[in-house]
């Protein structure tokens, strides 16, 4: 069937510049460019090229450009290039509309309308340069009560403390599969989070051998398909996370297709090449709270009580009453993800429509629990398409103990946000298990540009937090008077529990 | 974990544990069982079980444990070696993701019974409940396998993707045909055989007739089941098997545009 969309993108090439030397060529995985030896040119195929700008970056004499197709249909506020093509590529294949990474639509965020407070005059702000400043962050069940007793003169904690978990800033890389992505990717994670004092989380497809020595600094996923779930998995990870939704497709499951269950895969997913690895939306052993309590029971069982459990869950629209039962059902560790969460593949439909936005999911669960005097009980990790250390500070003052990020921790890595991770074929080497692509991650480097950073990120959360008279992370948790609102209604102000700037 | 609790509860004798298990908390049974495990301690015996979770969870190592009760859900979860055999009835996610090891139920056993197990088998004499098998998966060297002496409930070997499940149906009357709905619904691979007829299949499987291989494992399988429960193979076996197979191993391979 002849296809009746133009293409996205148009590469322009400066043929003065052009020097023939095919690095474009063997750049793109997509076969954009081909070199015609009879007229010695170099062209393109543009309705091949996502703009990933790997060719525009490694091109030596920077002949490339590459520009959004002029084409454009007549505009139209409702019909918009979008929605067109979207009815023409289904029209043309009678299939489900798959994409990458995290909503790429104007969905009010609200980290852009909450702004910090700073220290002036009447109390003195801290300079992180010369004052200690603690980043440090334990994520854990906390008593409600510490009871010390004196042993021959010194004190001597007698209150048994649930597992906890050590983190030099409140930042973790969150699950990106092996599978979505090949061994390198989990190996730069992995290095980072035990250089820099951090964790990073597998995702549901396992953990390759060759990583079990950064167990200690790793968070074992268990989703619905348990793929990769044996006891020893859950021996060499720091921490288990029971996977029962994702910010970019609640509701629904993960599929990876049997095309990218290679050899190395299969080893890891403990299932055999080229099937479909299913993990459908219910984990079929929980249809209640009582349900889930069930399974952090067995886990907890599993692994002898020594590690947390952490449940994640998509922010939907009753987060907050489900949140309360998972921490009812003992959970230590919550983690919310919002409707701007990244993937590797979700139908485009599901993560531009369904869901609620992180910050409004973070305070209403952060206030529900404190209403039911239990959110000692457990640590909230938000998620969610957090892109600064800016918006960490904020999820913070809004009540997350800590953040998860994989968007940014891609994006450090080479990653531009071109959205084409579901075909397996990222120019840049990350959403991809093919050997000769995945080759692009040198975990050397990788790994260096993730503890940059997050070093980065962790020097700004103490500039600010220095400016607000804060010098420990901990004194920021739920401090929403830090925060204070710009443009938004009485409602959104009150379920964000802030109040309006100026006031 | 403090043993001397345990000092009127259990007795070794030739390196048989016995324990009374009544009313003992889940987490302390667990407890003595990792105890007991691999320190000279062949056979447990565990009796007065009511309802007690997570029974032989994560256990390692080839011990042989007797439990007579009714041990509670997720019998035998993430296990990965030993042996329970069950003198009583089995609840709800008995062999949840089981890696290694051998379950055997004198009665019946509850829904999602060999959830994602991928190694390991399950015998159990009498039905089972609702979505049996699911999830089940072969890999490798392993080969999950599931017997079932009577009938299943709806959604059996639902998301199948290895090993082997069998439903004999023994207490049917003749005639009479399994009534499970959707069977083997999302399967996409492992193989079912079910001895008799059954009224509903899901759509992603196909019924075909057993060949030279097929019979020779199913011999074997009804072998050890009449072996632990009684039966006779040849009695069970001289009846209309049917074999279950996913249609493809990429059911929603054409789901998606470009």
């Amino acid at each position: 069937m002849k296809s009746y969309l133009s293409p996205e993108y148009i590469v322009e090439r400066d043929q003065d510049r052009c020097i023939r030397c095919e690095v474009c060529i063997n750049q793109c995985t997509y076969e954009t460019h081909y070199y015609d030896e009879e007229d010695d040119i170099v062209h393109s195929r543009n309705e091949n090229c996502t703009n990933c700008q790997r060719c525009v970056v490694f091109c030596p004499t920077q002949a490339i450009t590459i520009r959004k197709n002029p084409n454009y249909y007549r505009e139209n506020a409702n019909w918009t290039q979008e929605a067109i093509t979207a009815v023409k590529k289904q029209a043309e294949t009678g299939g489900i509309i798959l994409t990458g990474m995290g909503c790429d639509k104007p969905h009010l965020t609200y980290w852009d309308r909450l702004l910090l407070n700073a220290s002036q005059v009447t109390n003195p702000s801290i300079d992180p340069l010369r004052e200690p400043m603690e980043l440090r962050t334990y994520l854990g069940a906390k008593p409600d009560r510490l009871e010390m007793e004196t042993e021959e003169g010194s004190i001597v904690l007698k209150t048994k403390l649930a597992p906890q978990l050590s983190l030099e800033a409140p930042i973790l890389f969150s699950a990106i599969s092996y599978g979505s992505t090949s061994i390198r990717v989990h190996e730069s994670l992995a290095r980072a989070a035990s250089e820099f004092g951090t964790l990073f989380n597998t995702g549901e497809g396992g953990l390759d051998r060759r990583l079990y020595k950064y167990g200690g600094r790793t968070i074992v996923q268990v989703a619905s398909g348990r793929f990769g779930v044996h006891p020893e998995y859950l021996d060499i990870g720091a921490a288990v996370e029971i996977k029962i939704g994702q910010g970019a497709k609640p509701g629904i499951g993960g599929h990876l297709p049997g095309e990218k269950v290679s050899e190395e895969i299969s080893k890891t997913r403990m299932i055999p090449t080229g099937t479909d690895a299913l993990s459908p939306a219910p984990q079929h052993d929980i249809y209640s709270i009582e349900d889930l309590r069930q399974l952090i029971c067995a886990l907890k069982e599993a692994t002898n009580y020594t590690k947390p459990v952490f449940v994640k869950i998509a922010a939907v629209h009753n987060s907050a009453a489900i949140a309360s039962g998972m921490v009812r059902a003992g959970a230590d560790v919550i983690a919310l993800d919002g409707v701007r969460g990244g993937t590797g593949a979700a139908p485009r439909i599901i993560r531009d429509n369904v869901g609620i936005p992180i910050e409004l999911a973070i305070a209403s669960v952060d206030q529900r629990l404190r209403e039911e005097g239990i959110r000692n009980n457990a640590s909230i990790i938000a998620a969610g398409g957090i892109k600064s250390s800016a918006e960490v500070v904020k999820a913070i003052a809004l009540g997350a103990d800590a953040v998860y990020i994989a968007t940014a921790a891609l994006v450090a890595m080479g990653c531009t946000v071109c959205q084409k991770c579901y075909t397996g074929k990222c120019p840049w080497g990350i959403a991809t298990n093919d050997p000769w692509i995945s080759k692009r991650i040198n975990p050397d480097i990788a790994s260096k540009r993730l503890v940059n950073l997050l070093r980065g990120w962790s020097l700004e959360i103490k500039e600010m937090i220095g400016g607000m008279g804060i010098n420990a992370i901990e004194s920021l948790r739920g401090n929403r008077l830090h925060l204070r609102g710009v443009g938004l209604t009485d409602t959104e102000l009150r379920i964000l529990g802030v109040t309006m700037a100026g006031d | 974990m403090d043993i001397r609790l345990f000092s009127s509860r259990v007795k070794v004798e030739n390196g048989v544990a016995k324990v009374n298990a009544e009313g003992v908390y889940y987490r302390d049974l667990n407890a003595l069982l990792r105890t007991f495990n691999g320190n000279g301690v062949k056979k447990m015996e565990i009796h007065n079980v009511y309802g007690q979770r997570y029974l032989g969870t994560d256990l390692e190592g080839n011990m042989e444990i007797d439990v007579y009760g009714t041990p509670g859900n997720d019998l035998g979860a993430l296990m990965n070696g030993p042996r329970l055999v069950i003198h009583g009835n089995a609840q709800d996610g008995c062999g949840n993701t089981m890696n290694e090891g051998q379950i055997v139920i004198h009665g019946r056993a509850g829904d999602i019974t060999g959830y994602s197990m991928r190694g390991g088998k399950i015998f159990i004499r009498d039905d089972v409940g609702y979505r049996v098998g699911i999830h089940m998966k072969g890999y490798r060297g392993k080969r999950p396998c599931l017997v079932v002496g009577g009938t299943a409930q709806d959604f059996l070997g639902e998301y199948m993707a290895g090993g082997v499940l069998v439903v004999l149906g023994l207490n049917l009357k003749a005639g009479e045909c399994h009534r499970a709905k959707f069977v083997g619904t999302g399967m996409h691979g492992g193989t079912m055989y079910v001895r008799g007829e059954v009224s509903h299949l899901g759509r992603e499987v196909e019924v075909v007739d057993l060949e030279e291989d097929d019979r020779r494992l199913l011999r074997s399988l009804v072998d050890e089941f009449c072996s632990h429960f009684g039966f006779n193979t040849n009695k069970i076996l001289d009846h209309r098997f049917n074999k279950l197979i996913p249609v493809s191993y990429r059911p929603y391979g054409r789901l998606y545009a470009y």
